[in-house]
């Protein structure tokens, strides 16, 4: 150890170095109470015994069994899953494509088709929504779900809200796909074609499963952004059609109460379930962290 | 078979096949809609919605209306103080992620990406709770107690959007610096002290400029859906204290002057890409600042 | 008829010209090598050959049938990647059955030939392992394996024993050489590592900027270079400057500056009087000594640099005129008079047959 670069004495520097790793490491558990103490906060008064979401009164479940007694709230909760899984089936089969043509290919109008896929990441989503708004109201599309009887159920599909959901969840695919296709050794391909495979064969015994990660990645990414989404469901959703976020508005516009914060609860845990799943498709990668918030 | 062998012979025609339907769709259902609303900020609005078709640049004029010019400016006042805050929170938090052992280096990653994963606006909703005027955790505690007589100011205000704003969008500026100084090497650090760099020296010297890329990354990320928040100031900021991305959806929803909520939308949307151009010039200029000194090595 | 013939093939990249008209013909059961340093279009040609690339003009042949725009898979050549390019997702057995499987092979065949071709590679009983569990020597093998087992014409190396080190480079060398005894298969390998080409090749082509410089044995190849930069690339090589100030019988009398009298050297392409050439002439073959020698080329020097390598010593020696020549003598052969030190005066004397004369 150089003598210039502790001039003082050997005690005083360890003391100094030890005093500012403490306060790091107190730095560091202080940031994760900020980001968890509120969501906890949310989560322990949901189970409160009174209407108050901050006085203690007591375990109780029965804003639970208030929520499932909420018809609305449980219709909402079913279109949200089916606008997130219509919506991630599409985006993902043309996210994964668009991924392929960008990865595997050099062509003229490249650089354009990235800026494209980028932009939708990029814009914010209140300049999404009323883009979609206009062109709805504008284009006779119109918002109001198109209804239909498929094997004696009765279904309203949100076309207007699916549709926006597939423009910004194809870009969040085809990042996801893309970065897995770039770690993708290309020579894999080419040794599968110097073994006979047709471009068909290395397609599916090859390039496929190698990239099955990331497009699982890409596919849970764009059901929890799906799911989460709220703006552009707000602005693109036809009257009395609500997910479960745009409900969720409409009930803390009205007033707060510990239901408002079982849902949460529910759509919470419901989260952190797509987390723990999509660490599970990723399981025996170096960092499964590492890709999961893009 | 012929088609096998035309493509094989035209390997762009396969990209744009396999490109066409996401870029049909993007075409149609993004790209449309945004020229839709380029097109509709230089017309006149009618009532009850809708646009007469007579060229005007009235729109553009009105932004200037000290009513929408304060509240723009604002928002922008909003959103770098918000970037400020997280840099000043983030650059700590990602230095003590980065320096932790590698397994609990995952474990902090994971949970810092966890709330992120978790919906906005319950997020959002948390702190309704917690700020609320008079029956906030906090003030409720607090008046109860007697410790104060008046309710804190913690909500309806620019300090509850900020708060909201920052909650929302730090793991955005962690991740990306964290990933710059992941990729540092530590032995620069032992050289830097080495050569008689005192610890003060090192940071400013070596760890600070190294971790630019992932700074700049970062601000991008937290300023630009900052700038276009609207979940937060509506919840958080109580009626009251309103942001643009607020003002753009009054025009769609109350006011139903759709030709000057588009003209503010393409404004606030400048900004952004004047922004997202600055971070790529800069991201270019110091990818090409490491690749010469690679070359120099 | 050959295993494989490239006739005028080039390779444009934009418009970088990777190879550049280039004929070559090889034979059957040959190991053949190109030698090259990186960027000199060696592995742009091997990939020519196996299909990943097609070329920009020309024509190449595999046993006689040209092989036009037929993809990688239709080509009867199997390819050892640089780095191996095993399937992450498969097991060893599945890597190596996978070319047998694509080209229709009944499955118990299959079984039958992977199992052998295992055995082969001495890897029997890691057929369930994944490439990831394996050292980088076992990877190797299974792409070997991976490879041979499809029975190619001809198999394509791009510098397969290139991420080894170097006691399991040297171990491989050896059984990749007694291997190709055995499969009796034309081996087509690149490498930019002029010992291991030399070490296991039957004919080595010397590759630079995109042209074939020159094809021989590695005894011609190191012996009898053409030119400057085949004796500067393979093995350490003298280089003299100096003036060319007679021809005769197909040797030229070279006059280095301060010299007493001109070195002679056997002449290659069109080397005129009173022009400037280099001599270039190897290290062991020059010998050091107290005094001249009866006959062949002499030049007197100072020692500057003694250089103790094991079994042998390396002495740098400064001529009058500042160049300086590298000598190289065996220790064990030498007797202890005959060993320098720095500053000590000596003659430098190596047989005219041993030195060539490049024009620059």
């Amino acid at each position: 150890m150089s003598a210039r670069s502790f001039p003082r004495s050997s005690t005083w520097a360890r003391w100094s170095a030890r005093l500012s790793s403490f306060s790091l490491s107190s730095y560091g558990f202080l940031s994760y109470l900020f980001l968890y103490l509120p969501i906890l906060i949310l989560v322990v008064f949901s189970f409160n015994d009174s209407r108050s979401v901050t006085q203690w009164a007591g375990f109780s479940t029965r804003w639970y069994g208030e929520m499932l007694a909420d018809d609305q709230v449980i219709l909402a909760l079913w279109n949200s899953l089916f606008v997130a899984g219509v919506s991630t089936l599409i985006s993902t089969v043309l996210g994964t494509l668009a991924a392929v043509a960008m990865e595997r290919y050099r062509f003229a109008g490249r650089l354009a088709v990235d800026a494209l896929l980028y932009l939708p990441i990029i814009i914010p989503d209140i300049a999404m929504a009323i883009m979609l708004l206009i062109f709805f109201n504008q284009s006779g599309l119109g918002f109001e779900p198109w209804r239909l009887e498929l094997f004696g159920l009765r279904l309203a599909v949100p076309y207007s809200v699916i549709i926006g959901h597939v423009a910004f969840n194809i870009s969040f695919v085809a990042v996801v796909v893309r970065a897995r296709l770039a770690q993708m050794d290309p020579t894999l391909e080419e040794a599968a074609s110097d073994l006979y495979a047709n471009s068909w064969q290395t397609f599916w015994r090859v390039t496929l499963p190698l990239m099955m990660p990331g497009i699982v990645g890409g596919a849970l990414l764009a059901f929890t952004l799906s799911l989460d989404d709220f703006v552009i469901t707000f602005f693109t959703s036809g009257a009395g059609f609500n997910t479960l976020p745009v409900r969720v508005f409409g009930m803390i516009k009205k007033g707060v109460t510990p239901k408002i914060n079982a849902v949460s609860t529910l759509m919470l845990a419901f989260s952190l379930l797509l987390v723990f799943v999509s660490l599970f498709a990723r399981r025996g990668e170096k960092n499964p962290a590492g890709e999961l918030g893009v | 078979m012929h088609i096998a062998k035309t493509l094989r012979r035209y390997p762009a025609l396969s990209a744009w096949l396999l490109l066409l339907p996401a870029v049909g769709w993007l075409l149609l259902f993004f790209i449309a809609p945004l020229f839709i609303v380029l097109a509709f900020s230089f017309m006149q609005g009618a009532t009850y919605g809708g646009v007469k078709a007579v060229f005007t640049l009235s729109n553009y004029a009105r932004v200037i209306d000290p009513l929408y010019l304060s509240t723009f400016l604002r928002s922008l006042y909003i959103a770098i103080l918000t970037t400020a805050i997280c840099l000043l929170l983030g650059f700590p938090l990602a230095y003590f992620i980065a320096t932790r052992p590698q397994r609990l280096r995952y474990a902090l990653l994971l949970a810092l990406m966890v709330p992120f994963w978790t919906n906005f606006l319950i997020r959002t909703y948390a702190w309704l709770t917690i700020l609320r005027t008079n029956t906030g955790l906090i003030n409720g505690t607090l008046l109860a107690l007697g410790v104060i007589q008046q309710p804190l100011p913690l909500f309806g205000n620019d300090f509850a959007i900020v708060l909201g704003l920052v909650y929302g969008w730090l793991p955005d500026m962690v991740l990306p610096i964290y990933a710059a100084l992941e990729r540092l090497d530590r032995s620069l650090l032992e050289a830097a002290s080495d050569l008689y760099a005192p610890r003060s020296r090192v940071f400013l010297r070596v760890i600070w400029p190294l971790s630019l890329p992932g700074v700049v990354a970062g601000a991008m990320l937290v300023f630009i859906p900052s700038l276009g928040a609207f979940v937060i100031p509506a919840i958080l900021g109580g009626g009251k204290s309103l942001m643009i991305g607020n003002v753009i959806s009054n025009q769609f929803l109350t006011a139903r002057d759709w030709p000057f909520g588009s003209a503010l939308s393409i404004l606030m949307m400048a900004v952004m890409l004047a922004a997202t151009l600055i971070y790529f010039r800069s991201a270019t200029h110091s990818q090409a600042r490491t690749a010469r000194s690679e070359v120099d090595l | 008829m050959y295993a494989v013939e490239l006739k005028e093939v080039s390779k444009h990249f934009g418009s970088v010209t990777a190879v550049n008209r280039l004929s070559l013909r090889i034979a059957d059961g040959e190991f053949f090598s190109l030698l090259g340093p990186s960027g000199c279009g060696k592995t742009t040609t091997l990939r020519l050959i196996a299909g990943f690339e097609m070329p920009s003009a020309g024509e190449i042949f595999i046993g006689g049938n040209e092989q036009g725009y037929l993809p990688a898979n239709r080509r009867p050549v199997n390819t050892v990647f640089q780095h191996y390019a095993l399937f992450p997702h498969m097991s060893v057995a599945q890597n190596v059955a996978f070319g047998l499987e694509m080209s229709g092979v009944p499955r118990r065949e299959i079984q039958r030939r992977v199992g052998e071709a295992l055995e082969m590679v001495h890897l029997s009983g890691l057929g369930n392992r994944k490439p990831g569990q394996l050292s980088g020597g076992q990877q190797q093998r299974v792409a070997l394996a991976r490879a041979l087992v499809n029975r190619p014409k001809v198999l394509l190396l791009d510098e397969p024993l290139g991420a080894l080190d170097l006691k399991l480079r040297k171990a491989m060398q050896v059984e990749l050489k007694a291997l190709q005894h055995q499969v009796g298969i034309t081996f087509i390998y690149v490498t930019h590592d002029q010992e291991e080409a030399l070490t296991m090749s039957d004919r080595i082509g010397v590759m630079h900027k995109g042209s074939l410089l020159q094809v021989g044995s590695p005894q011609e190849v190191y012996e009898a270079p053409q030119t400057r930069f085949v004796s500067d690339f393979i093995g350490d090589t003298n280089h003299l400057d100096g003036l060319v100030t007679g021809l005769a019988n197909g040797e030229a009398a070279v006059q280095i500056r301060g010299a007493q009298q001109p070195v002679r050297a056997l002449t290659v392409n069109g080397v005129r009087l009173g022009q400037q050439v280099t001599v270039a002439f190897r290290p062991e073959k020059v010998l050091l000594d107290r005094q001249a020698q009866p006959d062949g080329n002499t030049l007197a020097g100072r020692v500057v640099d003694v250089v103790y390598t094991g079994s042998s010593t390396t002495y740098l020696v400064r001529l009058q005129d500042g160049q300086q020549v590298m000598a190289r003598q065996q220790n064990a052969a030498v007797s202890p008079q005959m060993r320098f030190q720095s500053g000590d005066l000596v003659t430098l004397s190596w047989p005219v047959h041993a030195c060539k004369a490049f024009a620059e």
